[in-house]
């Protein structure tokens, strides 16, 4: 069985964190899904909390320092890539967008992405797809349909009238992760250091 | 192995007084420091180019002029000239007419620039920042070397029939560092011309720097230049030395706090720990820097930062004399017994007048 990696993003500020519940989750229901294609998930977390400060130095100072460097690593490298935010005043956390403005700006090129939040009501459900989804379209990750958005009501409630229950919507998430991650196959991220065009070819101007 | 300091020349409040320099003060200080660096025994007094406050140095030739007939043994350089934004054809004629005048004292550092904004204010785009650094660049080096140029390109006007006047000293021109921190486009530019790559690490981690050095010196070898390990590398430093490690982080701190490049964010020790930044005594400054060779092997050029983020000039001119009289003998005695026979030392005006002499073409 071959095995596909598959790094966590998670914004939650609180311990334990809601948004982190939701963060397994979605692992675990992506990781079944992968299973039953016969390949095996490798899954790493990233808690942003642990990274904050390291977060602000790196807009202050222009590099990261050691630990958000490997944060940022583990997310470069992974085949598959779930990032999931508490909703702050209409949108993603400022956590949460500061990681992803420090990335490297190809860094999630082609990369499928599950994108998932939480909040404390559905009133801001929208937020998926009015932040998050054209966060990941810019960085051109390949984003999952299906987006999952949890309130604090949706940790109590079955399917219904209103829709598909918590649990649904997350495999059918996970799945549709899984499918993209399989199609894609094991990728390595690109050397920054490789010269990708020889000075013969930039003298030229190209 | 050469040594010297580069200044960014920002007029910055001292943070412990609120005190202001005036601009004319700022550029005194820096003609001051660079007169400094030679009497300490330093190689090379580098200036930046600005062309936006808080910064002073727009005109690096009129200034390195002035230091040259005040200075007698002084290495003049910038740190750095843009590539970009200048027409090549002033680059080539002010460093060649300043060549004349400081008896050959002279090389530069080619750069991009630190603003956006200075890409329009001069009619660029910051798109073109690596076409315009190889197109310019190209046509520098025929300015200097061929006596009468016909040349057609996509930023300037075309040439026909121009020659670049003054001719540059004994007909060899300045030797030149390309200067970048993450393009790996202008390490293999260094590379294809056989020129020097330095690396301003000073607000990176040594880790980056080894890997874009190691990128130039494999690629300097496939350009048949020579060995790897015989490339020209210059590498920055940042230093604040007293005789006890304790007074320099008390008295540094509170620059470290709010500088412009990095104040407001980690805490001084942990930007020592990630970056070459050494506050301490000449020991530990000589420790530190001794081990950049570690991480990039035998190296050509080092240059300090030592007067930005407001320092007075008084201070700064205790911590060259600190730095010429305690460290740099040190570090001279230590490389230069560690580097190998034929690793070359960074050439200057004599060395490239002599392989010129030779029929041994650089670049």
């Amino acid at each position: 069985m071959s095995t596909r990696t598959l790094t966590v993003v998670t914004a939650g500020l609180n311990r334990p964190s809601t948004t982190r519940l939701l963060a397994d989750r979605l692992a675990a229901a992506t990781e079944l899904a992968l299973r039953e294609r016969d390949l095996s998930a490798a899954v790493e977390f990233v808690e942003l909390r642990e990274v904050a400060h390291d977060l602000t130095d790196n807009l202050l100072t222009g590099f990261p320092s050691p630990a958000l460097r490997a944060a940022l690593d583990t997310v470069a490298r992974a085949d598959g890539l779930i990032a999931v935010t508490p909703i702050f005043t209409a949108s993603y956390s400022g956590l949460f967008k500061t990681f992803f403005d420090v990335l490297d700006s190809g860094a999630l090129v082609g990369k499928p992405a599950l994108i998932a939040a939480t909040a404390g009501t559905v009133r801001h459900s929208l937020a998926l797809d009015h932040a998050l989804r054209p966060l990941f379209s810019y960085l051109r990750a390949s984003v999952a349909p299906t987006g999952v958005f949890a309130a604090s009501e949706d940790w109590g409630t079955g399917g219904g009238v209103a829709g598909p229950a918590l649990a649904d919507r997350i495999d059918r998430a996970g799945g549709e992760l899984a499918l993209l991650v399989a199609a894609r196959g094991p990728q390595a991220p690109a050397d920054p250091f490789d010269v990708s065009t020889p000075f013969e070819q930039l003298l030229a101007g190209g | 192995m050469q040594f010297g300091v580069f200044t960014v020349g920002d007029v910055t409040p001292d943070p412990t007084n609120g005190r202001t320099p005036t601009e004319a003060e700022r550029i005194k200080a820096m003609v001051t420091i660079a007169l400094k660096a030679e009497e300490v025994g330093l190689d090379v007094f580098a200036t930046g180019e600005h062309h936006n406050p808080p910064f002073v140095p727009s005109s690096p030739t009129t200034m390195l002029g002035y230091i040259a007939a005040r200075t007698e043994r002084l290495i003049l350089s910038t740190s750095t000239t843009l590539i970009t934004t200048n027409d090549p054809v002033k680059i080539a004629e002010d460093y060649a007419m300043l060549q004349h005048l400081a008896d050959g004292r002279v090389d530069l550092m080619m750069g991009r620039g630190n603003t956006g904004p200075v890409y329009p204010w001069f009619g660029k785009n910051i798109r073109d920042g690596i076409a315009l650094a190889v197109e310019n660049y190209a046509l520098l080096r025929r300015l200097w070397r061929e006596d009468v140029v016909n040349w057609e390109g996509t930023f300037r006007t075309p040439l026909q029939s121009f020659t670049s006047v003054p001719r540059p000293l004994d007909g060899v021109p300045p030797f030149v560092w390309h200067g970048s921190i993450r393009s790996p486009e202008i390490a293999e530019q260094a590379a294809y011309y056989g020129d020097g790559f330095f690396h301003n690490n000073i607000f990176w981690p040594m880790e980056h720097t080894r890997q874009m050095v190691e990128l130039y010196r494999r690629r300097y070898a496939h350009y048949g230049h020579g060995r790897p390990d015989q490339a020209i590398v210059g590498l920055g430093g940042q230093v604040f030395l007293r005789r006890n490690s304790q007074d320099a982080v008390r008295e540094f701190r509170p620059y470290f706090d709010n500088a412009p490049v990095y104040g407001h964010g980690p805490s001084l020790e942990d930007f020592t720990e990630q970056t070459p930044l050494t506050v301490g005594s000449p020991q530990e400054v000589i420790d530190r820097t001794l081990g950049f060779r570690d991480h990039v092997g035998d190296y050509q050029r080092q240059l300090f930062l030592m007067d930005h983020a407001g320092l007075p000039l008084k201070t700064v001119l205790e911590q060259l004399d600190l730095l010429g009289e305690e460290v740099v003998p040190v570090l001279r005695r230590e490389f230069d017994a560690l580097r190998p026979a034929d690793v070359p030392t960074a050439p200057t005006h004599a060395d490239l007048v002599a392989a010129a002499n030779t029929g041994e073409v650089t670049g």
